[in-house]
């Protein structure tokens, strides 16, 4: 049972890392162990038989987008956060709004628990379908991409350009009028 | 082989904790990391649909949700910067005027 081993390997890691990315005071550390839920996560890609879909987790998220995100953290000398600036007396921090939206995210919770259970073959294994082919190859994965959604990936690219544009644009020190 | 259903569990467990980040967290660079958090937990899912369902799109739609994070963490990590110029702070409660 290597892969059932490797599956609740990543996916206990990955959670955990999420979580203590949540619970870390420091954004260096969090943006670190943010990395290394996107590593496990690529690790669960490779075990839903996606292996290109793993390699960009890696070299986009970890390799590009966190990169991005450790930059910023040490260009501004982003501090620890201060718990004295917690401010109680914000009108979204009274007690019973509080309480109505920690009713809200059981409710949530319960839901999705109800769903999942109700749910017909979601306890079939994964690609255990019969007719499920392996999608794994790269190759069709291109074919579909350059092909059937020629479109939407050339709209990518100009979103990707207007965001660039955009993040030099707010990003830019403004001249000081004379 | 895995059920389905636990691939299901963890994304919405990861999913969770991002909301519970962007509620919780009073910092702005936490706050973006929880954002990909969330969209991380959504393309696991897809991933997974993909895989169940033998279909090759629950992998391509995976490349354009990491397009449209790799444009949101660039503009929004450029708000923070402009932001961060203003105040001096990366808190979101220093952040009340829409003018100053």
């Amino acid at each position: 049972m290597p892969e059932t081993i490797a599956f609740y390997t990543f996916a206990g890691l990955a959670i955990l890392a999420s979580a203590l990315v949540i619970g870390q005071r420091n954004p260096m550390y969090s943006v670190m162990l943010l990395i290394a839920s996107f590593g496990a996560l690529a690790g669960l890609y490779i075990g839903l038989d996606a292996p290109f879909a793993a390699v960009t987790q890696i070299i986009v998220y970890a390799g590009a987008i966190m990169v991005l995100f450790l930059f910023v953290v040490m260009l501004l000398n982003a501090a620890k956060e201060d718990g004295a600036e917690y401010d109680r007396t914000h009108p979204l921090r009274h007690p019973a709004v509080t309480r109505f939206g920690s009713l809200l995210a059981l409710l949530l919770v319960a839901q999705l628990g109800w769903a999942l259970t109700r749910a017909s073959d979601f306890d079939t294994p994964v690609g255990g379908k019969s007719g499920s082919a392996t999608v794994s190859s790269v190759r069709e994965v291109g074919k579909v991409l350059f092909q059937r959604h020629a479109f939407a990936f050339e709209a990518t690219s100009v979103l990707i350009l207007v965001a660039m544009v955009g993040a030099v644009v707010l990003a830019r020190k403004e001249e000081q009028p004379q | 082989m895995i059920p389905l259903s636990h691939y299901l569990i963890v994304s919405a467990v990861l999913f969770s904790l991002g909301v519970a980040g962007v509620f919780l967290r009073r910092n702005l660079i936490t706050i973006l990391l929880s954002i990909e958090i969330m969209l991380n937990a959504v393309n696991l899912s897809f991933v997974a649909f993909g895989r169940h369902n033998g279909d090759v799109n629950g992998q391509i739609i995976v490349f354009f949700v990491m397009t449209v994070a790799a444009a949101e963490a660039a503009v929004g990590l450029a708000l923070v910067i402009a932001l961060f110029r203003h105040r001096e702070s990366l808190n979101p409660d220093a952040f009340t005027s829409l003018k100053w």
